[in-house]
């Protein structure tokens, strides 16, 4: 028994935070916001330069061929800096799919290209598809019986409460093939996974930022983080992420090894980091007060996120569910 | 990055099993709260330690078996799960053995472990009073140097086992000079058979007597080890605070609770949650309900997870220190929630006693005990995330 990261996952993760953390994210998101995709799709070549894009595509694809504890370090490592564009959807949606129905697809994801998905009911659009090199569109057959898996097209685009995702109706152009059903449940699961890993690096970044603050800012003469109504709601947010990693390491444990128990694990890390991520959230923004509440701030980067991601690939409701049945 | 336990240690989770399923009442002892529930549980406790599984992280030589600590957590979890009885010696072998064996000396040892192991002597702690709860530097009770010994005065409360117990441990003022309240204080043991101690016991919200009042009116504490039992004086005189604290994160004990108990609480309110949809009881389409189900199992598996991570890091060489705060909140504020959603899913019935309503009484004094919740997040604030310290 040891349940903790090896060496190689805290050298690749440390190696993405170098990166992200000289990258300038805050100013990359907020042109992101604004329509102006480049300086993202910079930090996107230079994470597909680390391997980030192949981590889940197999070797003889271009990929790393590397196992889902690989992908959920990476990811958790993209939320916690607040990399847009379609980051489930490139790292593990989509290389999950087309390994299923195009392989021969799966090279330039791979060596950087993003891609997107859109798997109606559960995931109505396909986030940031005009951004996107490859749009897909999955439409499951009778229940149970697999999904059609096709190229589409962007159409209409909807605001997300996030201003860094763009929410796009797609339309089926090119039939690539068809995905039985575990396939499609093992591309939804490492949607989730990814999704979950990545609210917990938010979850992670906003606690820390509520920490920074509560020490920096003065009132009464003395730190707001002295005042125990301020440390009782960080340190609750504090149990809550720290009780949340383990949950998302034996998720991606169970889906390296292939385990029985996979999907019910993967809901469980979804529904943990979602809530402690979602209160991280809240108790980041009130530490703040109104400077929080700003555009200014970059609080707003992840705060928003944070709200999206918590219906992102299965609706915490739709998770718990699954963890019942399982049980 | 692994779940799967080696051979040596499978062999130890087999060997306990089997024990606790031959072993094991097949009726609950009565509780260990009253006179006779409180040797029945001795008793018992004898039969683990003629298995020497009553202490199994401790050293042969005082009736362990040198268990590893993926073993201890093992241990735990089959115990529980066996639905085997309450350890009335929980106070000695989880709170006061593991200031013993970093602090006590090798002839403390040998005349006091021994016993401990067979639960011969069981402990009751003497930390609170009534002036000093959550501020427990504040304590007043005194050591008074005299011939041949100490003499103990004051008033303990909220003494845990003391209403039964034969020994108790606890700190006393034995520097009445000292300028800093944490200093001049010691570590003491003494005999609560002894003359000048009364012990009020006081009922619970349970309606037992898990705790009780001491009175200790000049309570002699020698020096001569051929006199004194298992009393004494624990590390240095003036210095028990340190002794005492050095302690309090212990990972063997209530900070890194085993995950035993939780997961044994988790499968029976899945059972219950199956049993009351099929009786029609609790509809099943009722996601509220269903959903604080699937909570307490997140919970009791983020927890046993969680556990694992901490062993995995102590076996590394790491050391538990304020972290074990995030685990006591956490359990105790699950254990309150999980008695809460067993009772709710009772329906019309939540208001008879029975086993929930036990351990749901039980449950509320989780927050409380072991230092409160309110402390414990002070401390994760404070020790861990580096927040300026309050005004106190």
């Amino acid at each position: 028994m040891r349940f903790a990261l090896e060496e190689i996952h805290d050298d690749f993760a440390a190696s993405l935070e170098s990166l992200l953390t000289k990258s300038d994210m805050p100013a990359v998101i907020r042109a992101w916001n604004d329509g102006d995709t480049e300086p993202g799709r910079a930090v996107w070549h230079n994470l597909a330069d680390t391997g980030v894009n192949g981590l889940t595509i197999a070797e003889d694809h271009g990929g790393m061929g590397a196992d889902a504890i690989f992908l959920t370090v990476a990811s958790e490592k993209l939320g916690r800096h607040g990399v847009p564009g379609p980051v489930a959807e490139t790292l593990a949606v989509a290389p999950a799919l087309l390994a299923e129905v195009a392989p021969e697809k799966l090279e330039p994801l791979a060596e950087g290209s993003l891609a997107t998905v859109a798997a109606p009911p559960s995931t109505p659009y396909a986030v940031d598809a005009e951004a996107a090199d490859t749009v897909l569109r999955v439409d499951e057959s009778a229940a149970g019986a697999g999904a059609a898996v096709a190229l589409a097209d962007a159409g209409a685009a909807h605001e997300s409460v996030d201003r860094a995702r763009r929410l796009c109706e797609t339309t089926a152009t090119q039939p690539l093939g068809t995905a039985d059903a575990a396939a499609l449940a093992h591309a939804h699961d490492l949607g989730a996974l990814a999704t979950a890993a990545q609210l917990q690096g938010l979850g992670g970044a906003m606690l820390d930022a509520a920490v920074a603050y509560a020490k920096q800012r003065k009132q009464f003469g003395r730190a707001i983080g002295s005042q125990q109504a301020v440390k009782h709601e960080i340190s609750e947010t504090t149990i809550a992420v720290d009780m949340a990693r383990p949950l998302l390491h034996a998720a991606a444990m169970a889906v390296r090894d292939g385990s029985p128990t996979a999907r019910r694990d993967v809901s469980a890390a979804k529904v943990a980091c979602t809530d402690a991520a979602y209160r991280a959230s809240r108790v980041a923004l009130q530490v703040h007060g109104a400077i929080g509440y700003t555009l200014e701030h970059d609080l707003s980067l992840l705060l928003t996120k944070t709200r999206a991601l918590v219906t992102a690939w299965g609706t915490p409701a739709v998770h718990r569910g699954r963890i019942m049945e399982a049980l | 990055m692994d779940l799967e336990f080696d051979a040596e240690t499978v062999a130890f989770r087999d060997e306990v099993r089997a024990f606790l399923r031959e072993n094991v009442p097949a009726s609950p002892l009565p509780s260990l709260d009253t006179a006779e529930g409180f040797e029945a549980h001795r008793a018992w406790e004898r039969t683990l330690a003629d298995a020497q599984l009553s202490v199994v992280a401790w050293p042969h030589e005082y009736g362990g078996r040198e268990a590893t600590l993926q073993q201890w957590v093992i241990f735990e979890e089959e115990y529980y799960r066996a639905g085997a009885p309450g350890r009335v010696s929980q106070n000695g072998i989880f709170l006061l053995a593991p200031t013993l064996f970093e602090h006590a000396n090798a002839e403390q040892l040998d005349r006091i472990m021994p016993r401990m192991a067979r639960a011969d002597d069981v402990w009751a702690q003497a930390w609170s009073e009534p002036e000093a709860g959550s501020d427990l530097a504040s304590l007043r009770s005194t050591a008074t140097r005299v011939e041949g010994g100490w003499l103990l005065n004051g008033q303990k409360t909220w003494s845990s086992r003391a209403a039964f117990a034969d020994w108790g441990f606890g700190l006393f003022r034995s520097n009445p000079e000292a300028e800093r309240k944490h200093a001049g204080i010691t570590y003491f043991m003494f005999d609560l058979r002894s003359t000048g101690v009364t012990v009020r016991p006081i009922d619970q919200l349970d309606g037992e007597p898990g705790f009780a009042e001491l009175f200790l009116q000049d309570v002699f504490v020698p020096d001569d080890p051929a006199d004194r039992g298992s009393s004494g004086v624990i590390g240095e005189v003036d210095n028990g605070w340190r002794v005492a604290m050095s302690t309090a994160s212990n990972e063997r004990g209530l900070s890194l609770r085993a995950p035993g108990r939780f997961l044994a609480t988790t499968d029976r309110l899945l059972e219950l949650w199956r049993a009351q949809t099929e009786a029609g009881v609790v509809d099943e389409n009722d996601t509220a309900l269903r959903d604080r189900v699937v909570d307490a199992w997140i919970g009791s598996r983020a927890y046993e997870l969680s556990t694992w991570a901490t062993v995995t890091r102590l076996e590394a060489g790491g050391k538990l220190g304020a972290e074990s705060s995030i685990n006591k909140v956490f359990w105790s504020e699950w254990d309150v929630a999980t008695h809460e959603t067993a009772l709710d899913l009772l329906g019309p019935a939540a208001e008879v006693m029975g086993p929930w309503q036990d351990g749901y009484l039980f449950s509320l004094s989780g927050p409380i005990y072991a230092g409160t919740n309110e402390i414990q997040k002070n401390v994760i604030a404070e020790r861990l995330l580096g927040l300026p310290k309050a005004d106190r």
